[in-house]
């Protein structure tokens, strides 16, 4: 076996240890990367920025821990922004694994907000979110298109009572509050099909702005959405994060995972290059 | 009438559904409500199906020392744990408490969130080698998907200077055009399927789902 024919077969371990051992190294040695912003995710950034001290957003937090590491950097960004702002959030969860996740979040967030911090300029006090008043978390319930297009007649149908058991009448955040024509965007956040859903049964229906965060793999699915004006902004992966995170000068576990990303994708892109020298290398030999 | 019953009840839900969705009233609101109960009732017995599935496959395992039966019984301690914490036995007697509950919180930070993690984070090992050994300018489509797949895969990388804006540009003309169509198309032909399909079954024309007797 020559040179050119071992560079097409590389033992498949080579590959592991040596992608493992760049996102060692460059997970230990901190440096910066540099990240350009996508307008479809300055849209999203935009929107919430501009909206009103008190205004209502909705967000879902349709993912498992198996997304946890491109998802949660969306979540954490998205929701201190909004807080910081004193917006009012209505959470869900509507995949399985899902309120264990916003749990997680609304925990961690409050506990950020609890100290003061600049943002673009902006310096936000300290204070304390609390449930009923800043949020509330409607948790779980199975059959999303069906959570989904009940939410948009009415909340109390899907969810008479919050995650707690608390009844949504007796919450001084649900006074008043009916369905999504109440909320000023839906932010879905997922790594499941449920997206289509939030597509069919509730943009398309109740017609309410939607702008989604997404795993890297999806991204590309959603871009007719995107296109035809039913998704106003998206979030693709950890690069989306990352750009959300720079917007929001929020920097967090994104910004920080994009020199991992980076280099591991110029490992990818190095072994695809040495196959393919191989390959045609090889091929060239055989045909002559 | 074994078969009659159900494709009727098919029928007459689909029709009342469809109906529902486009007529937004009071009536309709509660005839959404009083359905969506029935379908999580259903559920709850299909979810106890689905335990006692699992319970007896395991117990078997074990009992019959079948080949790696150990992880059944991790699988049935985890199992009966998260039971036993999702339910708040100690405050109040089967009140669900989930993720107020100090140990079943724990256990889903700590057990669940890692072992997930970790093996969705596998992926990306099985994803360099798959590319490694997928990738080969084979043919001329071969070669533009594997042009493609470098130009979306370098798009923001900061190290070509600046090449950068190019290849961005060109990223999203791949995303928004090429890509888009093709996607655009298939979202299209889905939802036609689908739209022929509930019809078909909601007509009784498709009667796969009864079964064969």
């Amino acid at each position: 076996m020559n040179i050119f024919e071992r560079m097409m077969s590389v033992d498949r371990r080579w590959v592991f240890l040596f992608l493992a051992l760049v996102c060692v190294i460059t997970y230990k040695v901190d440096f910066p990367v540099e990240v350009r912003v996508t307008e479809e995710v300055r849209k999203i950034h935009n929107f919430i920025d501009t909206l009103k001290p008190g205004d209502y957003i909705f967000v879902a937090i349709d993912y498992d821990p198996n997304s946890l590491a491109e998802l949660h950097p969306m979540t954490y960004a998205i929701v201190e922004q909004a807080w910081r702002k004193n917006l009012k959030i209505v959470f869900t969860a509507l995949s399985q694994n899902g309120p264990g996740m916003a749990d997680q979040a609304i925990r961690d967030i409050s506990d950020s907000l609890r100290l003061p911090k600049t943002y673009n300029g902006v310096t936000y006090p300290a204070r304390d979110i609390v449930n009923g008043i800043d949020y509330i978390f409607l948790g779980y319930k199975p059959y999303p298109a069906l959570v989904i297009a009940g939410m948009g007649q009415n909340f109390r149908l899907p969810f008479p009572t919050d995650y707690y058991g608390t009844p949504l009448d007796s919450l001084p955040m649900m006074r008043g509050i009916q369905n999504y024509n109440q909320m000023k965007c839906v932010v879905d956040i997922s790594g499941t099909s449920g997206i289509d859903m939030w597509i069919a049964y509730g943009q398309t229906r109740y017609g309410f702005p939607l702008a989604l965060g997404l795993t890297g793999v999806m991204a590309a699915d959603y871009y007719p959405y995107l296109n035809s004006g039913q998704v106003f902004g998206m979030m693709g992966g950890i690069l989306g994060a990352a750009q959300y995170e720079k917007l929001a000068q929020n920097p967090g576990n994104a910004l920080d995972m994009m020199r991992i990303q980076l280099y591991a994708h110029m490992v990818i892109i190095l072994f695809i290059i040495i196959g393919n020298i191989g390959f045609l290398v090889s091929r060239r030999a055989k045909n002559q | 009438m074994k078969r009659q019953i159900p494709l009727a009840l098919v029928f007459i839900f689909g029709v009342i559904l469809i109906i529902q969705y486009f007529v937004p009233h009071e009536k309709s609101e509660w005839i959404f409500e009083f359905l969506m109960d029935w379908i999580y009732i259903i559920g709850i017995f299909a979810l106890a199906l689905g335990i006692w599935s699992l319970i007896r496959v395991s117990w078997d395992k074990i009992r019959l020392r079948r080949e790696n039966w150990q992880y059944s019984v991790v699988a049935l301690l985890g199992l009966t744990a998260m039971i036993f914490f999702g339910f708040d036995y100690f405050r109040n007697f089967f009140n669900a408490a989930g993720l107020q509950n100090f140990m079943f919180r724990h256990f889903f930070d700590y057990v669940m969130i890692p072992i997930q993690s970790t093996m969705f984070s596998l992926l990306a090992f099985f994803i360099a080698s798959a590319s490694y050994r997928a990738f080969r300018a084979r043919s001329l489509l071969a070669s533009l998907l594997l042009l493609a797949a470098l130009i979306v895969m370098i798009r923001f990388n900061p190290y070509f200077g600046p090449l950068t804006a190019y290849l961005e540009q060109t990223a999203s003309w791949l995303l928004n055009v090429p890509n888009l169509a093709a996607k655009r198309a298939i979202v299209i032909g889905v939802g036609l399927g689908i739209v022929a399909t509930a019809l078909k079954v909601i007509l009784g024309i498709e009667r796969a789902y009864l079964g064969k007797d």
